[in-house]
């Protein structure tokens, strides 16, 4: 059974949509029980070394990152705006390519391009519903402006 | 033109705005500091292990290419092309038989020497350079390097203090500590801040903003000042080792003081707990050991996570952190995936580290405005530079201003060192 493109595009448009909107933890729900989830500098991919800014190989610690960002970690108060490109589905039709950019605006209005990149998913059929299970954001502006906080 | 009468106190417990944000004292820092006494981490000998590998970094503003030569020994220079002034190395790393500018094709060795210039002697005898035109005296300008275990340190000092003088034997033991073992390279992270590159060494001598800015740190059980730790300096102050011992305290110890102190005091747990799970790799307990290099290194271990980072100023108001992540080479691969997920910890997304970057913003912005006016570091109290067996302190930031002011020649009589 593959993923239809309709599909697809429906899951990263609601994979953008909360986290801009700050629902993280429905945000975790598009993720598989058994998942990863890595935010890699593409510096490193590029010379083969696994080092990445966020790793979390396993649903648990993707759930304790949410759950620090809510209630430990301190960042720039600003709001974040996914803008992903069209697919490419690949292979048996559940690995996914979306090229993807996403700009921070400050509690002025001031607005930056934060980040662009490359997601790569696997995704799973559960049910109704299409699930991440295996997402690697390669990172083409590894030097991070100021910090990274919200998830890409 | 800034003078020692900038320092409203001779122990550096008040250090003026001005300090963050004048062009004319960055350059000055530039020119005193970076090219001048001090010794700069430039990288590691396992980035460059076969000859004609080579990488690219940075002394202060100055690009500088650190390789390896044929007979196998490492050299560096700056990476200006003698003739127009151009980047001769233009990528980040690579292997290279020797470095060509792309400009006009002014040939140099991986000693740096000048070995070949296109229609050097014209074309039918026309054009070209003269015949007293000297070669040798139109190389790379060389730095002066040395290794610490591995870390190789660069300056353009003529005649510098030997590298282990400069460091001093607290920092030494500690280097050596740390790299105990030869260390692969797990990956590298950068960081932009917008805030001046001092805001950035102050926060690394910093033990007192630890708990308090890194609210997880207390409240996931990683590291909490009631633990026993301290700073530790070489004689001069100018470098620091903040500490601390796993285990050392209890729960309720901490409970206690954090209420006491008014800030956040509820532990919560992880549902992976292995995030910051200590695993002793030595005889000692050591699990938080952060040495902050003069002036512009740190090598970082936190738990098991391991990392050198380099303070890259760029211009006045802006730094780059340039952090390479280690692990050690006989690592299996289980401990390689322990690093790996406590990186977690460390860098610009680090769970314990990536509210430094909002902090040395807030701080620098508002600081802009009022540049006669000060900070105040007092905690430990003012007075003597001097080690501390204990956390709530920032004593070593009056040692980095210290040694910062003799370098910028503005040293008032009497002050403390
Ligand atoms: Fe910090």
């Amino acid at each position: 059974m593959t993923a239809d493109h309709t599909r697809v595009c429906d899951l990263l448009a609601e994979y953008g949509a909360l986290i801009d909107l700050g629902k993280f933890y429905e945000w975790l729900d598009l993720f598989a029980e058994d998942c990863r989830y890595q935010i890699l500098p593409r510096e490193n991919f590029d010379r083969g070394l696994p080092a990445a800014l966020v790793y979390c190989d396993s649903r648990a610690m993707l759930e304790d990152r949410i759950r620090a960002l809510r209630e430990a970690n301190k960042y720039n108060i600003h709001t974040d705006r996914h803008v992903i490109g069209l697919p490419r589905i690949l292979d048996d039709g559940l690995a996914v390519e979306a090229p993807f950019a996403v700009y921070q605006t400050d509690q002025e209005g001031e607005t930056r391009l934060f980040a662009t990149g490359l997601y790569r998913d696997q995704l799973e059929i559960s049910g109704p519903r299409l699930k991440i299970r295996d997402k690697l954001i390669l990172l083409d502006t590894f030097a991070i402006p100021s910090l990274l906080a919200t998830p890409l | 033109m800034v003078t020692a009468a900038i320092w409203p106190a001779l122990d550096y417990s008040r250090v003026p705005y001005r300090l963050y944000h004048d062009d004319e004292i960055y350059a000055r820092e530039q020119e005193r500091i970076f090219r001048g006494p001090v010794w700069s981490y430039l990288g590691l000998d396992s980035e460059i292990p076969e000859p004609g590998d080579f990488r690219a970094t940075w002394v202060g503003d100055t690009p500088v290419v650190f390789n390896r030569d044929k007979a196998g020994a490492v050299k560096a220079f700056v990476n200006r092309c003698a003739h127009r002034g151009a980047l001769v190395r233009r990528e980040l790393s690579g292997n290279a038989k020797e470095h060509i500018c792309i400009y006009h094709q002014w040939c140099y060795g991986l000693d740096g020497s000048l070995m070949a210039i296109p229609f050097r002697r014209g074309i039918r005898g026309e054009g070209g350079l003269e015949p007293s035109f000297e070669m040798r005296r139109h190389g790379l300008r060389p730095l002066n390097v040395d290794n610490i275990n591995g870390a190789l340190f660069g300056t353009l000092a003529e005649n510098p203090e030997p590298l282990e003088d400069y460091l001093g034997p607290p920092i030494l033991h500690q280097l050596r500590r740390f790299l105990d073992r030869p260390v692969r390279v797990l990956g590298y992270n950068r960081q932009r801040i917008r805030g001046n590159w001092k805001l950035y060494a102050e926060n690394t001598r910093d033990n007192y903003h630890a708990s308090l800015l890194h609210e997880f740190l207390v409240t996931f059980g990683l590291d909490r000042s009631t633990q026993t730790g301290g700073v530790r300096m070489d004689a001069r102050h100018r470098h620091n080792i903040t500490w601390a011992e796993a285990d050392s305290d209890t729960d309720e110890l901490a409970h206690e003081a954090y209420a006491g102190a008014g800030v956040r005091n509820d532990f919560l747990s992880l549902k992976e707990p292995s995030l910051v799970a200590f695993r002793p790799e030595r005889g000692d307990k050591l699990n938080i050991a952060i040495t902050s290099l003069f002036p512009s290194a740190v090598f970082v271990q936190i738990s098991n996570s391991l990392a050198v980072r380099q303070i890259r100023p760029r211009g006045v108001g802006e730094v780059e952190i340039f952090q390479t992540m280690l692990g050690y080479e006989d690592d299996p691969p289980e401990m390689t995936l322990h690093r790996l997920r406590q990186a977690n910890l460390v860098g610009p997304a680090g769970l314990v580290s990536m509210e430094d970057g909002e902090a040395i913003e807030i701080a620098h912005r508002a600081s802009r405005p009022d540049l006669d006016r000060t900070t105040v570091i007092e905690l430990g109290g003012g007075g003597v530079i001097s080690d501390r067996d204990y956390r709530v302190t920032d004593v070593p930031l009056r040692g980095f201003w210290s040694y910062y002011a003799e370098l910028l020649g503005i040293e008032p009589e009497g002050a403390v060192r």
